[in-house]
């Protein structure tokens, strides 16, 4: 396996919830980053962040890793959740509740229910 | 470089011929549009491997130092 691959797999093994994202949880660089990053932020989720822009040889490394196309990437438990529709699609269903209920990923309740209202 | 519309609906036709495909100039840019693909294929996979799906009939057209398209909002599904 290539170091980057392997420097994934360690990632998304060493820490519950990872995104890699264009930019930083502070400073994302791209809207699609940028509303992944922000409803985590907003549940209270503890994630760690990957920056692809910081690492040419990462951001197509993670495309190739999970056979997807494109970034912001979610990772629940080493598992790939999906891109900036798919994870969207499952705050506003309430499947990302049910996700991180089954994997023991601690969040805020009320803050999901509130992204939903306000998307009703 | 960009794309339009026709060409994103015919890559996705050329993978999925009995599919319905709707395709949506997000900015008119060529570069950010959203793609609804129903189709039966779908019936049984969840979003992620129907996405990929997708995906991989555009053929590396997507995002990256040579993606023609910078963003693509998808939605698949099977038909009701």
């Amino acid at each position: 396996m290539t170091d980057t691959t392997t420097q994934i797999a360690e990632t998304i093994a060493a820490n519950d919830v990872v995104l890699y994202m264009k930019g930083t949880k502070e400073m994302p660089q791209c809207g699609f980053s940028s509303r992944v990053a922000g409803v985590l932020n907003y549940m209270g989720v503890n994630f760690k962040d990957v920056n692809v822009l910081a690492d040419a040889d990462l951001r197509q490394g993670i495309k190739d890793f999970s056979d997807w196309p494109t970034v912001p990437q979610l990772y629940v438990k080493g598992e790939f959740v999906g891109g900036c529709d798919i994870v969207t699609e499952m705050t506003l269903s309430g499947e990302l509740d049910t996700l991180f209920d089954a994997k023991g990923v601690s969040y805020d309740k009320d803050a999901a229910n509130k992204i939903r209202e306000a998307n009703g | 470089m960009a794309m339009q519309a026709h060409e994103i609906e015919d890559l996705i036709r050329a993978s999925f011929p009995s599919a319905r495909i709707t395709i949506t100039d997000l900015a008119g840019d060529g570069n950010h549009y959203a793609a609804e693909v129903i189709d039966e294929s779908f019936r049984g996979l969840n979003r992620v491997q129907q996405q990929r799906a997708v995906y991989a009939a555009l053929k590396g057209r997507m995002d990256g130092p040579s993606g023609d398209l910078h963003a693509l909002a998808l939605t698949t599904k099977a038909p009701d």
